[in-house]
C-alpha cells in the first residue's frame, strides 16, 4: 500500500454542482507528489472545476487532502504556503507594478504587517527570471501584451514556491517559444519535487507531463502515466476519437483526425 | 489607466502642501474677505466679531471640508477595492439614499430646517443621517446574505438605493415644508460644521484610515480576483465584511455632517492613479488626501465665485467630478482608437 504522504493531493468522493447541475460526480482521484499530472477532457468536462476544488474553493460532497490531511484542517496561510494557485482568467489591476504583483505570491509568507524580507525579494526576482519578466518589472501590468501578463500571473504563482503548484490554462495567450519556456520551467520544477498538475487544452502539451488524467462529465475516466499504451486510447476516445495521438520525433503529439478510423 | 511614475511620497508631500495652502485660504475666504484675518493678525480687541467669523466659522467649516473629503476619498478607495471596480463610490451601498431618509423623517418629526439650528436638534439630524446611512447598508447586507458575493452585494446596493429614494420621495411629497431644508441636505454643504463635528469626522478619519490601511493587503490580493486572493491565505468574507463596515462608517459620518456630495469618492482614487502607480497602502492614503483637496478647493470655490452668496459645494463637486470623468472616457476612447 502506498503510504499517505507519496500523494500530495487526494480527491475521495468529490461532488461539485454550479447552478444546479452536476459538474463532478462522486469523483476519487490521487496525485503523486514530485510529479507533472496533466488533466485534460473535452469541454465541460469539470476539469477548472475539480482544480478550483483541489485548491480548496469549493466542493459539496466529499473531500480534499493534501499532503494526506483534510484542507479544511489547514491554516489558511499554511496552505497557502503548500499549494498555490494560477488560475484561467485572472483579472489583475492595471495599475500595479510587474514587481508589485509578483510580490502578491509571497503574502502567505509575510506578516500581517510586516514588510517583505530579503528572501521575498529573491524569490520573487528567481519568479521574474524564470518567467523572463525580470526586464519589465517597473512597468504596470496595463502596459503589457496578454501573454506577457500571462507570464506575470505565472511568475506570480511560482513566487509562492509551494509544494504543490495548480495552473488552469497556464499556457492562455502564450506564443510557443513562451509555451516550450512553460515546459522547461515545469520540468525544472517537478525535477526539485514539486507536484504540478495542470489543465491544458493543448493536448500535446498535456503529453508532456508525466500523468494524465482524462477527464469525462465529471468522472475520471483514466489516470495513467502518459508513456501508457491505454492512456493513450483513453485520450482518443474521450474525444471521440477525433484526435489521434502519434509519437514523432520521440515525443507523443495529438493531431486531428482528418479521415474517418478504418474499422 | 496608469501612472506617471512620480514616487507616492512626493504626491503625498504636495497634497499636504496644498492642503495647508487651501487651510490658510479657507481662513480668508467669506463675505467680508481677508479683513477679518488682518483685523486678528494687528489684534484688534475692539473687534471680537471678526474673531468669531475666523475661529467660529470659517476655519472649522474649513476643516471640517478638508475632513469630509478625505472620509470620502478614502471609503471611494476602500468601494473599488473591495468592488474590483473603478467606478465604484462609497455611496454604492445605498448609505447616500438611507442617510436622505434618515434626515427626511427627522425633519418631518421635528419640522425644522437641519441647518437653522444648533444643539441638541441638529445632533439629532445628523443623528439621523448617520444611522439612516447605516441601517441602509446593513439593509443592503441582509439582503445580499452577506459580503461574499460581490455582483449581489452590488445589486442590493441598487436596490436599496432606489427603495429608500423612492420613500424620501414620499416623506418629501407628504411635508413639502421640509423641502427646501432637504434641498440644502442633497446638495451639500459645509456651512454649519463646527468644531465638534470637525472634531467627530477626525476621529472616525484617524480609525478607518489606520484599519483600512492595516487591511491594504487584502485589497491588493483581491484585485487579482477573488480565487486568487482566496488561493493566497486571505480570509475574505470577514475581512471583506469588515471593509464594509469602514466603508459605511466612514461615508455615514461625512454625509451626516455635509450632506450628500457627490463624486469626490469616486474621483479621488481616479485621480490618484494617474498620478503614481501604487499599492492600496499607499492608494488609501492619498484618496484620503486628494478627496480633501478636491473637497476643500471645491467649497473655497463654493464660497468664493458668487460671494458673500455662496453656491452650494455640492452643485459644484458633481460638475467638476462629472467634467472628469467625461475627460476620461474621452482619453480612454482615444488611447483605445489610437
Amino acid at each position: 500500500m502506498t503510504p499517505d504522504h507519496a500523494w500530495a493531493l487526494q480527491a475521495e468522493g468529490l461532488s461539485v454542482s454550479l447552478g444546479g447541475q452536476p459538474v463532478l460526480r462522486d469523483l476519487t482521484l490521487r496525485i503523486a507528489a514530485g510529479r507533472w499530472t496533466s488533466v485534460v477532457g473535452p469541454n465541460g468536462a469539470g476539469k477548472s472545476t475539480l482544480l478550483r476544488a483541489l485548491a480548496g474553493m469549493g466542493h459539496d460532497q466529499g473531500r480534499v487532502l493534501l499532503q494526506g490531511r483534510e484542507l479544511r484542517q489547514w491554516g489558511g496561510r499554511a496552505r497557502a504556503r503548500t499549494l498555490a494557485w494560477l488560475g484561467q482568467n485572472q483579472t489583475a489591476a492595471n495599475d500595479m507594478s510587474v514587481y508589485d504583483v509578483a510580490m502578491l505570491g509571497r503574502l502567505p509568507h509575510q506578516p500581517w504587517l510586516g514588510a517583505p524580507t530579503a528572501q521575498d525579494h529573491a524569490a520573487v526576482e528567481q519568479a521574474l527570471r524564470q518567467t523572463q519578466s525580470w526586464d519589465w518589472r517597473g512597468r504596470s501590468l496595463g502596459q503589457l501584451s496578454g501573454g506577457e501578463r500571462q507570464r506575470v500571473l505565472l511568475a506570480r504563482a511560482l513566487a509562492v514556491q509551494a509544494q504543490v503548484l495548480l495552473m488552469d490554462e497556464p499556457l492562455a495567450n502564450l506564443d510557443p517559444p513562451h509555451q516550450t519556456d512553460w515546459l522547461h520551467c515545469v520540468q525544472e520544477l517537478v525535477a526539485q519535487g514539486t507536484t504540478v498538475v495542470s489543465v491544458l487544452h493543448e493536448i500535446s502539451m498535456a503529453l508532456q507531463a508525466q500523468d494524465l488524467v482524462v477527464l469525462a462529465q465529471g468522472r475520471v475516466l483514466h489516470q495513467g502515466a502518459c508513456a501508457d499504451a491505454g492512456t493513450r486510447q483513453a485520450l482518443e476516445q474521450v474525444f471521440d476519437e477525433r484526435i489521434q495521438v502519434r509519437e514523432i520525433d520521440g515525443q507523443w503529439v495529438a493531431l486531428p483526425r482528418l479521415s474517418p478510423r478504418s474499422a | 489607466m496608469n501612472g506617471t511614475g512620480l514616487r507616492p511620497a512626493w504626491l503625498a508631500l504636495g497634497l499636504l502642501l496644498l492642503s495647508l495652502l487651501l487651510l490658510v485660504l479657507g481662513a480668508g475666504v467669506g463675505s467680508t474677505g481677508w479683513e477679518s484675518v488682518w483685523k486678528i493678525l494687528a489684534q484688534d480687541p475692539a473687534d471680537p466679531l471678526a474673531w468669531q467669523i475666523v475661529r467660529d466659522i470659517r476655519l472649522p467649516r474649513t476643516t471640517g471640508a478638508w475632513l469630509a473629503g478625505a472620509l470620502l476619498g478614502l471609503a471611494g478607495a476602500v468601494a473599488q477595492g473591495v468592488f474590483r471596480n473603478p467606478l465604484a463610490d462609497p455611496y454604492l451601498l445605498g448609505s447616500a439614499s438611507g442617510a436622505s431618509l434618515g434626515v427626511a423623517l427627522a425633519m418631518a418629526a421635528l419640522g425644522v430646517s437641519p441647518f437653522a439650528l444648533q444643539g441638541l436638534l441638529r445632533l439629532g439630524i445628523t443623528g439621523a443621517a448617520f444611522v439612516g446611512a447605516a441601517a441602509a447598508v446593513l439593509l443592503t447586507l441582509v439582503l445580499a446574505k452577506g459580503a461574499h458575493n460581490t455582483m449581489r452585494l452590488l445589486l442590493a446596493g441598487v436596490v436599496v438605493g432606489v427603495v429608500l429614494g423612492a420613500a424620501s420621495s414620499m416623506v418629501l411629497l407628504l411635508t413639502p415644508e421640509i423641502m427646501q431644508a432637504m434641498q440644502s441636505f442633497m446638495l451639500g454643504s459645509t456651512a454649519f460644521v463646527g468644531w465638534s463635528a470637525c472634531l467627530l469626522m477626525a476621529a472616525v478619519l484617524v480609525v478607518v484610515l489606520l484599519a483600512s490601511w492595516s487591511l491594504s493587503r487584502v485589497l491588493d490580493g483581491l484585485a487579482l480576483g477573488e480565487a486568487t486572493a482566496q488561493s493566497l491565505g486571505l480570509p475574505l468574507a470577514p475581512l471583506r465584511m469588515l471593509l464594509i463596515v469602514l466603508l459605511a462608517l466612514a461615508t455615514g459620518t461625512a454625509v451626516a455632517q455635509c450632506g450628500l456630495i457627490a463624486f469626490v469618492g469616486l474621483a479621488a482614487p481616479h485621480l490618484v492613479r494617474s498620478l503614481v502607480r501604487a499599492m492600496h497602502r499607499w492608494l488609501l492614503l492619498l484618496s484620503a488626501g486628494m478627496g480633501a483637496v478636491l473637497l476643500l478647493s471645491a467649497d473655497l470655490l463654493a464660497r468664493w465665485l458668487i460671494a458673500p452668496q455662496e453656491l452650494p459645494v455640492g452643485v459644484l463637486t458633481a460638475v467638476l467630478g462629472g467634467s472628469y470623468l467625461l475627460w476620461l472616457m474621452h482619453r480612454r476612447n482615444v488611447q483605445e482608437i489610437s
